[in-house]
């Protein structure tokens, strides 16, 4: 069963103390691909073992934030959405941000709960915070579902500019991967993140998800800079602009036509991408260079 | 099965941990926030003392060397057995090898595919089915999907779980557990494998099933390092030895020899001699055992205890700081690693609180249930939740009662005193009188 084994070339590895800037050996990674698919198979598949209504979670959340934003900041505080009914607005904004928070925070956790793994066994250390994120795509495309759904309800007409949404999810990606590999690699070592993070995720949230960028615009001034340094902001806006720009001046509520903008939001797209390619290459360092006392530690 | 070409080089390869570093739970910015005066106060302390020349620059204080200038050249095919004692360094080595922890210096080469078996059911998930988990687990340990579909089979036949595949594993015996997830690891086909004290598992039939299945594997050409405590099993399964202590090789050769050598030292603790350094697992640590006495029935120091005579130890110890929440636990085993039973005081007193410099004679009385024969206690002290000092092996021998006695020697590990009663009963088997 194992006459090959003389005959091929063998491997070799080299185990020595790491100095400076560690890169991330992508070769490997991809050698161990299959692995990782288990990894987010089984992240998928645990989440909604023994549940109820199992996947159904993924729409009810969002649907829930939906109405209660809608009712709160449309009715009652009667904030912009652009023009947009409430519903199509936030679950717009909803649906990726929901994607990244639940990233992050699984992300942040990840390393410790896999900690008898990490223990045992060699393989990639950076593919730990990465399962939860593409883990959490597949939540993402049943909500996306609903999202549709929900545009046939309203009438709506696919646009061209609905083929730049996959840049806009990986944006948010790399913006959830390089959060969550620092906030998983900080939480080996200090626990107080992951107290942390639930509360920075609300926080960060209503940032986000609440107003338009053009009502920050009018708002802020100069200051929107500083707003949109936050990557996420830019992903959100940017999926309402893609899915929603073809419909500019088409009242989709009786007298009130929409007002998003068919040019794109460039200070916001391009300060956002610059700082998820910031944090991706921060968090990724600081993993590795956590990473070869993780095993001592976790 | 040697053959000339090298399967692992290793040169001067060293480990060196931070004291407290492997036991630490976790840290909160508040713990750093206030451990950071006495940090300061200690590096000060460090400069003071590095200039005046009173430490090992290689070993700055509050470290230790888990391993240290570690050569060795494993050929292909080679099964060498990891002998040493607790603390001494195996699992480290063994840890370093598999690429899950960092060399602090040197250098080792491995050549081949690589497989480690540190634990069994190394990512098992208790959520998943029987089936859901071979695959998983398969996964995690470096197989490929179409390995795993291809010995699928061969798999369930080993582990005999083939009426619950579909179920969740969390629903399974703990027997079933370790049968399943030995049978995927027994599967595992690299060049080289590395395996940890995975057969102190499973009942015996079982542990016999898979020291079998190692055989074949180390009969197959590949190369095996393996590490246990069972020197039934090393001796069964290895050709050659090395023997680790506090973190150098201090013997190497056939296995025989270096098994003869780890017993031979290992009986050099005895009771009521101080113990070296040598036999502690950290040194100087905080709470420091240097001697332990068997007591017998009158409280006296003695060689030996009587079987079914209640006993004692008295385990000296010395504070070298001072804590109020010490703990000492105390083990007996068989020579071949299993536990009979543990001893500790967290089960009947509060933590124990020590003065730093004091000097304790801490005493334990207990009933002796265990049949004649040579057993080992390994000592365990702890300051909270963090091992401080480690005392493996320390002999007890239990001597049968000779000359017209009352209570002849009964079959088993444990001496067991029944009382029984005869009663008539009626065909239901309700005793009689009873309405």
């Amino acid at each position: 069963m194992n006459q090959t084994v003389d005959d091929m070339p063998r491997e070799v590895h080299v185990i020595e103390p790491s100095r400076g800037w560690m890169h991330v050996h992508w070769r490997e990674v991809w050698q161990y691909r299959e692995l990782f698919g288990f990894l987010v198979w089984r992240d998928v598949k645990i989440k909604y073992k023994q549940t109820l209504l199992g996947a159904a979670w993924a729409v009810l959340v969002p649907l829930c934030q939906m109405l209660v934003f809608t009712i709160l900041f449309q009715r009652v505080a009667d904030f912009s959405s652009d023009g947009l009914p409430g519903p199509l607005f936030y679950i717009a904004g909803l649906l990726p941000w929901n994607y990244f928070a639940s990233s992050i925070t699984q992300a942040s956790n990840s390393m410790v709960q896999n900690a008898p793994m990490l223990t045992k066994i060699y393989f990639p250390r950076l593919m730990v915070p990465a399962t939860p994120c593409a883990a959490a795509l597949v939540d993402f495309a049943i909500a996306f579902v609903m999202l549709l759904a929900l545009g046939f309800f309203y009438g709506i007409v696919p646009g061209a500019s609905w083929l730049l949404l996959p840049v806009f999810m990986v944006l948010a990606c790399g913006a959830a991967f390089g959060a969550g590999s620092f906030l998983a690699a900080l939480n080996v070592k200090y626990r107080d993140v992951r107290h942390i993070v639930p509360f920075l995720v609300q926080l960060w949230m209503f940032l986000t998800v609440i107003t338009p960028y053009s009502a920050v615009k009018d708002a802020l001034g100069a200051w929107r800079y500083v707003y949109a340094l936050n990557p996420m902001a830019a992903v959100v806006e940017g999926t309402r602009w893609a899915l929603f720009r073809h419909l500019n001046g088409v009242e989709l509520l009786p007298g009130q036509p929409v007002t998003v903008a068919p040019a794109p939001p460039w200070d916001l797209f391009v300060l956002g991408t610059a700082v998820t390619v910031v944090m991706l290459a921060a968090g990724i360092y600081y993993f590795k260079r956590m990473e070869r006392t993780f095993a001592d530690i976790v | 099965m040697s053959t000339d070409k090298i399967a692992i080089q290793v040169r001067g390869l060293g480990k060196r941990y931070r004291l407290g570093e492997t036991h630490e739970v976790y840290r909160t910015f508040r713990d750093t926030l206030a451990t950071l005066p006495a940090w300061l106060r200690n590096t000060s302390r460090q400069r003071r003392a590095a200039k005046s020349g009173g430490h090992d620059p290689e070993t700055p204080p509050g470290t230790f060397w888990a391993l240290r200038d570690i050569d060795l050249d494993v050929h292909e095919g080679d099964v060498l057995g990891i002998v040493g004692r607790n603390g001494a360094g195996k699992s480290t080595l063994l840890k370093i090898l598999a690429r899950i922890t960092e060399p602090t210096r040197g250098r080792a080469e491995i050549h081949g595919r690589i497989g480690s078996l540190l634990e069994v059911g190394t990512g098992f998930h208790l959520e998943l089915s029987g089936r859901e988990n071979i695959f998983l687990s398969g996964a995690i340990l470096g197989m490929r999907k179409d390995e795993i579909r291809r010995k699928f089979e061969a798999i369930v036949e080993f582990a005999g779980v083939d009426d619950f595949l579909d179920t969740p594993v969390k629903r399974y015996s703990n027997g079933m557990r370790v049968r399943l997830a030995f049978a995927v690891a027994a599967h595992l086909e690299p060049e080289i494998l590395i395996v940890d004290e995975v057969l102190s598992v499973g009942d015996a039939e079982f542990q016999k099933k898979c020291v079998g299945k190692m055989k074949d594997v180390a009969g197959g050409g590949r190369t095996v390092l393996f590490v246990s405590h069972n020197m039934q099993a090393v001796k069964a399964l290895c050709d050659s030895g090395i023997l680790l202590e506090r973190g150098r090789i201090v013997r190497r050769g056939p296995i025989a020899d270096v098994v003869e050598t780890y017993l031979a030292r290992a009986t050099a603790v005895l009771p009521g001699t101080l113990i070296p350094p040598e036999f502690h697992r950290r040194y100087p640590c905080d709470l420091e055992v240097f001697r332990v006495d068997v007591l017998n029935r009158h409280g006296e120091p003695a060689g030996f205890v009587l079987m079914e005579e209640p006993f004692g130890l008295c385990l000296i110890c010395r504070a070298r700081r001072s804590r109020p929440d010490y703990t000492v636990t105390v083990q007996f085993r068989r020579d071949d690693g299993l536990v009979l039973g543990t001893i500790g005081t967290s089960y009947v007193l509060d933590r124990l609180e020590m003065r730093g410099g004091g000097v304790y004679a801490l005493t334990a009385r207990l009933k002796n249930v265990f049949s004649p024969g040579q057993y080992r206690m390994d000592v365990r002290v702890a300051a909270g939740p963090e091992e401080v000092d480690f005392v493996e092996g320390i002999p007890l021998t239990v001597a049968p009662v000779t000359a017209g006695d009352e209570l002849p020697q009964r079959e088993g590990v444990v001496q067991l005193r029944s009382e029984w009663s005869l009663e008539e009963a009626d065909a239901d088997g309700a005793p009689q009188g009873v309405p």
